[in-house]
């Protein structure tokens, strides 16, 4: 098998689109489902993944020459226990209800697959710089996934953005969007929309290479 | 597992350990190691961070002992100590593991009133509430949730709703939790549940209750003895 290089752009980019940790990968559905109620839980919840990540990246691929095969899973779990520990103490501190809302969800970062995802997959066989743009790819995709599900839940959930109210008296709430039902709905209707997107601009393309396009797209 | 190859001359097999044996001592090295790193950056967050959120605690307790009890001028801490009230605890006692009540004083250091925290479970996880309380006409003088998981947009109204919360500045105890349309308005022992709500509210009414219960007698005890 050749080895496939990428640029440092691309790095990047994939975690934020054709590997998505949640929309593609489907991956660390937990939190995305469970503190995606308002705006400010999520952009919480997702400072807090993204500091674990990249802090988690950058060690595991500072130091994985001298983590044995045998012990890493170990040690990756250590170190990413440690910087949730460091994020749930430092949020706490820092911002009290937002902390609260989170509840359990901060030290479940612990478990969350994206993490241990992106050391075994990446950090462990790349060097430092390229492993932090991947944690930082893979934190953005993930920031803007919860940021989606949030301002859809929040919208249509509680009628306000960010806490701010956006409809006048007579707007009835949906309640069902800020309870867990409403976070399947939103997500299924997400990932509906971007799978409809894709075909849509695969179709496109398709149209595009064909040489007499304008028939095909006529025949489509 | 592929088996070792077979040996002419009938020599035992050879012991060897396969080629990327790593020593248990440099397994145990890696994740003590690992270990004491990530002990120290815990230590040192937490040096940082415990009083902040210590400071942080007392400031929102003492937010909502001032809410309850209407924004008292002073306000002492009691102790519970051998089924009596005491400001002074006891040298051997450990602070942490005694219950507590807040007397609030109004300007001429006259006691308007205690403040209870109490937690019963709720309809997810236990909710806490403070309320405040005066045994000479035992009557509520404000409540406040300030620990509940209860779902939003239907239990939570038990603290977000305020014609709900507003019923607990002057109710009397016992509490009667009644439905709307059934309610007395003659009776002060009576408060609206919320329809949709109907366990949560009932959660807090018995919370209120059940805290007097057991506390009542120690607190009029108190009140009797400071006169």
């Amino acid at each position: 098998m050749t080895k496939h290089v990428t640029t440092p752009t691309q790095d990047v980019l994939r975690g934020i689109w054709h590997e998505n940790p949640v929309l593609v990968q489907a991956l660390g559905l937990c939190p995305t489902l469970a503190v995606t109620n308002s705006v400010a839980n999520s952009l919480a919840m997702s400072v807090a993944t993204f500091f674990v990540l990249v802090g988690s990246s950058f060690l595991v691929s500072s130091f994985k020459r001298f983590i044995p095969n045998e012990v890493r899973i170990a040690t990756y779990v250590l170190i990413i226990a440690t910087f949730v520990t460091l994020a749930d103490m430092s949020l706490e501190a820092l911002v009290p209800t937002v902390h609260k809302a989170l509840g359990a969800f901060v030290g479940l970062i612990v478990v969350n697959c994206i993490i241990l995802a992106r050391q075994e997959a990446f950090a462990a066989k790349h060097p430092v710089g390229r492993s932090v743009l991947d944690a930082i790819g893979s934190g953005f995709g993930f920031t803007i996934t919860m940021l989606i599900m949030g301002s859809i839940r929040e919208v249509l959930g509680a009628g306000s953005f960010l806490g701010y109210r956006l409809f006048g008296a007579s707007f009835e709430p949906w309640v069902i969007f800020t309870l867990p039902p409403g976070g399947f709905f939103t997500l299924g209707f997400v990932l509906l929309f971007l799978a409809w997107w894709q075909k849509r601009q695969e179709l496109q393309a398709k149209v595009r290479a064909w040489p007499e396009g304008v028939g095909e797209r006529k025949a489509a | 597992m592929t088996s070792p190859p077979a040996h002419s001359h009938g020599a035992p097999p050879p012991t060897t350990p396969p080629a990327h044996h790593v020593s248990a001592r440099s397994l145990l090295a890696t994740l003590a190691t690992a270990g004491a790193v990530a002990g120290l950056l815990i230590v040192v967050v937490f040096g940082w961070a415990a009083p902040i959120i210590e400071h942080n605690k007392a400031l929102a307790l003492q937010a909502a002992i001032r809410e309850v009890l209407k924004q008292p001028a002073d306000c002492d801490t009691l102790y519970l100590v051998g089924g009596r009230l005491t400001a002074e605890v006891p040298a051997d006692a450990d602070l942490k593991r005694l219950e507590r009540v807040y007397l609030g004083y109004d300007e001429q250091r006259r006691p308007v009133g205690f403040a209870i925290a109490a937690g019963e479970p709720g309809f997810s996880d236990i909710v806490r509430v403070i309320f405040g309380y005066d045994p000479a006409t035992k009557q509520l003088l404000g409540m406040k949730v300030i620990e509940s998981k209860e779902t939003p947009g239907l239990g939570d109204k038990i603290e977000k709703d305020s014609s709900f919360v507003r019923q607990f500045r002057s109710a009397l105890t016992p509490l009667v939790g009644v439905k709307p349309e059934r309610r007395n308005p003659e009776d002060r022992h009576q408060v609206d549940m919320i329809t949709g709500a109907t366990i949560s509210s009932r959660v807090v009414i018995r919370t209120i209750n059940n805290a007097l219960a057991r506390l009542g007698p120690v607190l009029d005890g108190y009140s009797a003895e400071g006169k």
